[in-house]
């Protein structure tokens, strides 16, 4: 927003619980927190100048997805088909740093408050009433007070400003939690492939950072998340490795079903099976990279209240089996930052809810149906009972085979 | 009774005479002074005209001038709004950068603007507000202001053309005068005052008058005559469901009108066209060519 001409006399206020983040020189190891960041997120990222930051860091891009079931031989692959770039893995510490330089740049409409808090919320009477001020006022921990049109509650799925505004949350908490690290393959290649295998227990991901390093994603109990901490780098490796290539839940039931389904797409439509690639085998995990985070769904039931506005995982929060939730966050940014901007050229009140509910149906209506999905696939995919995997299994093949269901899994 | 008719029509001359304003108007807004502000309220329908009245004269002045800042397009600009009601359109204006001076005769109405403005700093600098009428103020403002904005006032003013006079009056050469207003046709008194006020409750019951409509041509002609150039007239629309104005072709329910005062000092020569000018100039080259 402090990049956008319409904002040119308006004020912001950023307040930031971290400290500051920014690289002057790239550490050498990779940090274990990574998104996979869509084009389109990409394009929101250029079009203030952020890009260009990543891009001089660091960060990997990927040209396809390879998705497939631990209990059977379905597969599905993502790519696009004029060799473009699907996504690109990105640390979040990279994507932090491009963001402090661009804030750097438009200081004079942006003022950062790092390692803040704020403490209490004052919320405005009805518009109609005015005695005291309309506006939002916030007391921050070390006592100053700030006073807004609209407050943007940004500050995840705990969000105090949802609590606050005493908006009803819809969240559920999985029995899963993530165990993050970064690992070095055992021998260097392209690397431009996304991995994901869906185990009973929970999908394993391997994201490229580089030609010999990927960062790994694994949902899986919290039991089973603990053990993985606990062992010595040796168990983890063959764990990962097991994980990906051991054929242990195949039964000949499913397989001889998923072959026969096979053969008959391929049938109907020869181009629709796909060629099985053989993920890459880990030969190291970096040292201290080891880390883990329960797993949970949220979705708030409003998005937007007089003055208040909600973007990102304080509007919403997924499993991260599709690698979507930084996404739907730039999603809401994008979204917001245009009806804002349009709302600022006609000289409206920012805080005013009439372009805040336009943002809200925009959002919800786009989020909702992906939210509710990516909820449908995890559990759809938490389970070796016989029906569902073969459910499951004829269900990828045949989207793997029809091209307009993949392009809007995409 | 032929005296009791005579003191009748006295006082209506002596009323109209004197102002432009008229106080049974005036007690209609009194009621709903502190009514303003709330969007969703008897008052919904003029904040959602923003919509579109805003960008109108945005667009319409940001294409007059040459050298403009997108983000605040309207710097440097003088705006007075007439019949500024609770400042609802003085307001939007303010943000866009210009400098607007609101008045209004309903001291009441200025009250609430003036509080409603004091809390954001940047438009309480931007804005002033003055509760008068028209006339009050030609005086001390001739030829101030670069643009005046009259919507949904003209349909309450007892004397139009006065108040199109003193409009001229105070603007400086070249200067735009935008108008909102209700046309008066059948469908506008269906329309604008069975369905808005008596069945649909759009608008508070009693706040217009049939009579006191003005037609686009009606209009046009009487601005022609002090000197304005009229350069747009379109029609807008009220779709009652979705509470939003749009722009429509037909200006046979609401109209927006954008007319420019002639840069020629003084002289109100309204029959005289450009192209009139143009041959009468080349006639005379003509003579002297010869």
């Amino acid at each position: 927003l402090g990049h956008d001409i319409h904002f040119h006399d308006k004020k912001i206020a950023l307040l930031e619980a971290g400290p500051r983040k920014e690289y002057d020189r790239l550490p050498e190891s990779y940090s274990n927190r990574v998104s996979s960041i869509s084009p389109g997120s990409a394009t929101l990222l250029s079009s203030f100048g952020a890009w260009d930051h990543v891009c001089s860091l660091r960060f990997k891009p990927f040209r396809r997805m390879q998705v497939w079931d631990a209990c059977s031989e379905a597969i599905i692959i993502f790519e696009k088909d004029d060799l473009d770039d699907m996504g690109y893995i990105v640390e979040n510490d990279v994507i932090m740093s491009a963001l402090t330089k661009q804030l750097d740049a438009v200081a004079d409409r942006v003022e950062v408050f790092y390692g803040s808090r704020a403490v209490g919320y004052t919320w405005p009477l009805p518009s109609h009433s005015c005695d005291t001020s309309p506006w939002v006022q916030i007391e921050l921990a070390d006592g100053r007070r700030l006073q807004t049109k609209l407050l943007i509650g940004a500050d995840g799925h705990n969000s105090v400003v949802r609590k606050e505004a005493e908006i009803q949350n819809i969240e559920h908490r999985y029995d899963q939690s993530a165990v993050v690290a970064t690992l070095h393959l055992s021998e260097a290649t392209d690397n431009n492939v996304a991995w994901q295998r869906f185990l009973p227990t929970g999908p394993i991901a391997l994201l490229p950072l580089s030609d010999t390093a990927s960062s790994l994603v694994w949902s899986t109990s919290h039991e089973h998340a603990s053990e993985l901490l606990a062992m010595d780098e040796e168990g983890f490796v063959d764990s990962i490795n097991s994980a990906f290539w051991s054929n242990v839940n195949h039964s000949d039931f499913i397989d001889a079903a998923g072959a026969m389904f096979r053969s008959a797409i391929s049938l109907l439509k020869p181009s629709g099976t796909a060629v099985r690639q053989l993920p890459p085998s880990v030969a190291k995990v970096d040292p201290e990279s080891r880390a883990m985070f329960p797993l949970g769904m949220g979705h708030a039931t409003e998005y937007v209240q007089h003055r208040v506005a909600l973007i990102g995982d304080a509007a919403h929060r997924v499993h991260p089996l599709a690698g979507q939730g930084v996404n739907l966050g730039f999603g809401d940014i994008a979204c917001l930052a245009h009806h804002l901007s349009a709302a600022a050229f006609n000289g409206q009140d920012l805080g005013s809810l009439k372009h805040l509910l336009k943002f809200e149906t925009e959002r919800q209506r786009h989020n909702v149906s992906l939210i509710a999905a990516i909820d449908v696939l995890k559990r759809l995919y938490s389970t070796s009972l016989a029906p569902l995997v073969l459910l499951r299994t004829w269900g990828l093949q045949a989207t793997n085979a029809l091209p307009p269901l993949k392009v809007r899994f995409l | 009774t032929q005296l009791s008719l005579f003191r009748l029509t006295v006082k209506r001359l002596l009323s109209t005479s004197h102002s432009s304003v008229d106080s049974k108007e005036m007690k209609k807004f009194q009621l709903l002074a502190h009514k303003w502000w709330d969007e969703q309220g008897e008052y919904s329908a003029l904040h959602s005209m923003n919509d579109i009245r805003v960008p109108f004269i945005r667009d319409t002045l940001l294409n007059m001038s040459s050298n403009y800042h997108l983000g605040i397009p309207l710097s440097g600009i003088k705006i007075l709004d007439v019949g500024c009601g609770g400042g609802l359109l003085s307001e939007p204006l303010g943000r866009l950068g210009a400098s607007v001076t609101g008045i209004d005769p309903l001291e009441d109405n200025i009250r609430t603007a003036d509080r409603h403005k004091s809390f954001d700093p940047v438009l309480a600098e931007r804005i002033q507000y003055k509760s008068s009428s028209l006339e009050e103020i030609v005086e001390e403002s001739m030829e101030t202001f670069d643009v005046i904005v009259a919507s949904e006032v003209v349909e309450h003013v007892a004397d139009l053309e006065m108040f199109i006079k003193c409009c001229s009056q105070v603007l400086k050469p070249e200067g735009s005068l935008f108008i909102t207003t209700i046309n008066k046709t059948q469908l506008s008194y269906i329309l604008g005052i069975v369905v808005a006020e008596k069945i649909m409750g759009i608008v508070p019951e009693g706040t217009h008058e049939w009579e006191k409509f003005v037609s686009p041509e009606e209009l046009e002609r009487l601005l022609e005559s002090h000197g304005f150039s009229v350069k747009t007239v379109n029609g807008m629309l009220y779709n009652p469901l979705t509470g939003s104005w749009s722009w429509m072709e037909s200006t046979s329910i609401n109209y927006a009108m954008h007319a420019v005062k002639s840069g020629v000092q003084g002289q109100s020569s309204p029959t005289e066209s450009l192209s009139e000018m143009e041959a009468e100039q080349r006639s005379a080259t003509a003579g002297t060519g010869m």
